[in-house]
């Protein structure tokens, strides 16, 4: 190939990556700008005030409609803590038993089965919380029907283990050697080696991993929508039946009439969540960079 | 050598899986000097040194036999905890090592976790960081992050590290190799003021510095110790002709 050719065969490859680049940044501005709009078509229709502070999501009564969004968030935020409370002190107690005490062998059979965790298909999990684990919570608690914010929790919790497994170990298998030698020559046992000197160091990777793991309980419809009971009432505890903002859509969706308030409604909601998975990772941003300092 | 031995070896065998490292490797190190371990890279040295303190303990793979004692105690003893062991033999790493904390809390975990009464870290702190000729120059910067540090100040702040914990060892495995000409220079001056209080085995690939700085040296050549004698006499009197080589730098 002479000079020219190769050039032209350099130039045409930049402009295909360049392509690839910018359609992902349009893609992501195009989904944005789409929930803006029909936001803001909703927001013509229905007071702002009204939509953050009604606590009631009732879309089906034709005389009195209400779309406060309240409900709805405090179910979202409700199951995502409790899968959150559940699967991060799991999560990382598992990637820290991989990295720093399991057996070769150990590891090598246990890393491919917690990924294949992540493969099994939410509507999977759905199964099992319908059939398992809400009977089973209804056992338990003496309560009638299983389908509720905890159920949800668990099953959510069970499916954001293997991201933030696999993300934590990672970090905790990143931290130099010479940081864990430093401390056992200090005369540091093991427990006091992991906890003060390895995690701490592992920390913006374990920052993430709980980061990606919420963002996956946030926006988790199937699972939830199955095994939560859609009650789209003020949950006063994790016994209660909850509807979240992800059910919410995926459920309405299908059947409201096309661009009336409801359907637009459906958008701001939307909207809302993308606002709070946004919120999330800036503030794992920001956490993490507060820690880099002294690394 | 009339010296009292503070750490000595008898009969060690050292190996990694099947590869033999170290062969019956038989020395006794003086108490209040400087030791030298001089050598060609593979030689066995730095293998040597954490046996010391068990470093090697972590690694499923390393075999050892023989006795390796301090003072009258049998390092390896079933018995002894290896926590036990490195309280009293603390350690310098090649490169810098600092925690990723800040300079305050570097060698305020050591004694954390050694039980220290929580009343007294900040004066061992200051202590510590004042025998390793830090002090002045971190004093009023103690919460900033030890990473900021020069690699000559870090590897000080690795020494104040161990030196707080009051072990009767240090070990030293190559510390000036990652540093400049004028950082190793301080950090020498720091290890011969270490000697009045503590045995110190300095791992070292720096001829004219194990020199300057050691009392006894021991030279080693592929898992052996061919030659262990004072600083003096295994550099101008070799009795093996390897040492002789090696110091001459005529080796291979």
């Amino acid at each position: 190939m002479d000079f020219h050719q190769r050039q032209k065969t350099d130039n045409i490859f930049r402009k295909i990556f360049k392509i690839a680049g910018l359609l992902i940044i349009g893609i992501l501005g195009g989904i944005f700008l789409m929930l803006m709009y029909n936001s803001i078509a909703f927001f013509l229709h229905f007071k702002p005030a009204d939509f953050l502070t009604d606590t009631q999501w009732n879309p089906g009564n034709t005389s009195h409609a209400e779309f406060g969004i309240l409900p709805l968030l405090v179910s979202t935020c409700l199951v995502t803590a409790g899968a959150m409370i559940l699967a991060i002190p799991l999560g990382i107690c598992t990637a820290a038993f991989l990295s720093e005490f399991a057996s070769k062998r150990l590891q090598t059979i246990l890393k491919p089965i917690i990924e294949m965790l992540a493969a099994i298909p939410s509507v999977a999990i759905g199964f099992l919380g319908i059939v398992i684990v809400g009977p089973g919570i209804a056992k338990l608690f003496g309560i009638q029907s299983g389908l509720n914010a905890l159920n949800g929790s668990v099953l959510l919790a069970i499916m954001s283990l293997p991201t933030i497994i696999t993300v934590a170990e990672d970090a905790i298998h990143a931290v130099p050697l010479s940081y864990r030698e430093g401390s056992y020559a200090l005369g540091a046992n093991r427990w006091a080696t992991l906890f003060k000197i390895t995690l701490p160091a592992a920390l913006p990777g374990l920052i993430a991993a709980i980061m990606l793991g919420m963002g996956r309980a946030l926006g988790e419809t199937m699972t939830v929508l199955m095994a939560t009971g859609n009650v789209a009432a003020f949950p006063k505890g994790f016994l209660n039946s909850v509807k979240t903002i992800t059910a919410t859509i995926a459920i309405e969706m299908g059947e409201v009439p096309y661009q009336t308030t409801h359907y637009f409604a459906l958008f701001a909601i939307a909207a809302v969540l993308f606002i709070i998975t946004l919120a999330v990772n800036l503030l794992g941003e920001s956490a993490i960079n507060k820690v880099r300092k002294f690394q | 050598m009339t010296n009292n031995k503070k750490l000595s070896t008898e009969g060690l065998n050292l190996y990694f899986s099947e590869k033999h490292i170290l062969k019956d490797v038989a020395i006794g190190i003086p108490q209040n000097k400087i030791t030298a371990l001089i050598g060609p890279s593979g030689c066995g040295k730095t293998t040597l040194l954490r046996t010391f303190n068990r470093l090697h303990d972590l690694l499923d793979y390393v075999k050892i036999t023989g006795k390796v004692m301090i003072d009258d105690t049998n390092i390896y003893d079933p018995k002894i905890s290896a926590v036990e062991i490195r309280k009293r033999i603390g350690m310098v790493f090649q490169k810098p090592n600092p925690f990723p904390k800040n300079i305050y809390d570097n060698i305020a975990y050591g004694l954390k976790v050694n039980n220290t009464d929580p009343y007294r870290i900040p004066q061992l702190v200051e202590q510590s960081l004042r025998e390793s000729f830090l002090w002045d120059e971190v004093k009023d910067e103690l919460k900033k992050p030890a990473i900021q540090l020069s690699g000559g100040q870090q590897q000080r702040l690795c020494i104040a590290r161990a030196v707080a914990l009051r072990p009767e060892v240090i070990l030293m495995d190559e510390p000036c190799s990652a540093l400049d000409p004028f950082s190793s220079l301080k950090i020498e001056d720091l290890i011969r003021e270490l000697r009045k209080s503590y045995t110190v085995v300095i791992v070292t690939h720096n001829m004219q510095q194990a020199q300057r700085l050691s009392d006894y040296t021991a030279f080693m050549y592929l898992g052996q110790l061919i030659e262990f004698g004072t600083t003096k006499e295994i550099f101008n009197n070799p009795q093996h002709d390897l040492t002789k080589n090696y110091v001459t730098g005529h080796f291979g």
